[in-house]
């Protein structure tokens, strides 16, 4: 008789280590599908690193579309890309002089992101939404609301809100609890699609 | 070619990626099932990206035409 799975040296080293979640554990124990092409992603995670103009704009677009598709949709908000959630009129964040003089230097907000190459003192940001608006094409905030509105779920990283000194009143609105790492590996170690943006 | 009840329109002339898409998608939400919805587009990728998303979602993508650089859809909910 055949056991139910191979036995997997690794897996069981990795269960004896105290602390490990079950989680991974069922994810190393379990061979992988035969064909992963035939399985559906169940679930898309968008990891928001990034809080430059360009980056930003892909994520939020990615988002909407998934949403709009019909796949559940969560983005992980964190560093450089949780500022960009930050509300719009909110100009200097954070409690320390620190993290005041940081958001003074890049000032946070989905409308004031800067380009990573190109920005020449907002000139680069202000042509690519002439542009956009010329060629019809969603700025962030538009593509933020859409998303929202079509169930996407926004999860602020809590160290970063700490190192930032963020209350949940400088967010925008639709933000949701704060939450770490372990919950995104939770969801990506289940099967979610990751994107790392 | 027998004329279907459309429930609901969507005007997504001169929206580029990804709004008629987002555009429709929220007005299929509000249809009941079984319901019609027209969508214009002007964007050329939308074309493959209706046949797709379509694809995806399950709802029926029953007619599609191309006029003068206006494209149009008619899809039909789940």
């Amino acid at each position: 008789m055949m056991p139910t799975r191979p036995f997997d040296p690794l897996a069981e080293a990795i269960a004896d280590v105290e602390g490990v979640p079950d989680v991974f554990i069922r994810a190393m124990a379990e061979p992988a599908p035969e064909s992963m092409g035939e399985q559906k992603a169940r679930e898309l995670v968008i990891i928001c690193y990034s809080g430059d103009l360009e980056k930003t704009w892909a994520s939020l677009i990615l988002a909407s579309t998934a949403a709009a598709s019909g796949v559940p949709t969560k983005m992980f908000l964190t560093f450089w890309g949780l500022q960009t959630f930050v509300k719009d009129e909110r100009r200097i964040t954070g409690r320390n002089w620190m993290q005041r003089m940081l958001s003074a230097m890049q000032r946070p907000g989905i409308s004031h992101r800067k380009l990573s190459k190109m920005n020449f003192l907002g000139m680069g940001p202000w042509m690519m939404g002439t542009l956009a608006r010329q060629y019809g094409v969603a700025s962030p905030k538009e593509l933020l609301e859409a998303a929202l509105a079509l169930g996407v779920e926004l999860m602020p990283c809590q160290m970063t809100m700490d190192m930032f000194g963020l209350t949940k009143d400088d967010m925008v609105e639709g933000m949701g609890d704060p939450v770490g790492a372990a919950t995104v590996i939770e969801l990506l170690a289940n099967g979610a699609a990751p994107l790392f943006i | 070619m027998p004329v279907l009840e459309i429930a609901a329109q969507v005007d997504a002339r001169g929206l580029s990626c990804p709004m008629p898409i987002v555009r429709t998608a929220q007005v299929v939400r509000a249809m009941e099932p079984g319901a019609f919805v027209e969508v214009l587009a002007t964007d050329p990728g939308s074309q493959k990206d209706f046949a797709a998303w379509a694809r995806s979602t399950g709802h029926e993508l029953v007619e599609q035409s191309a006029d003068d650089g206006v494209y149009r859809f008619v899809i039909r909910r789940k």
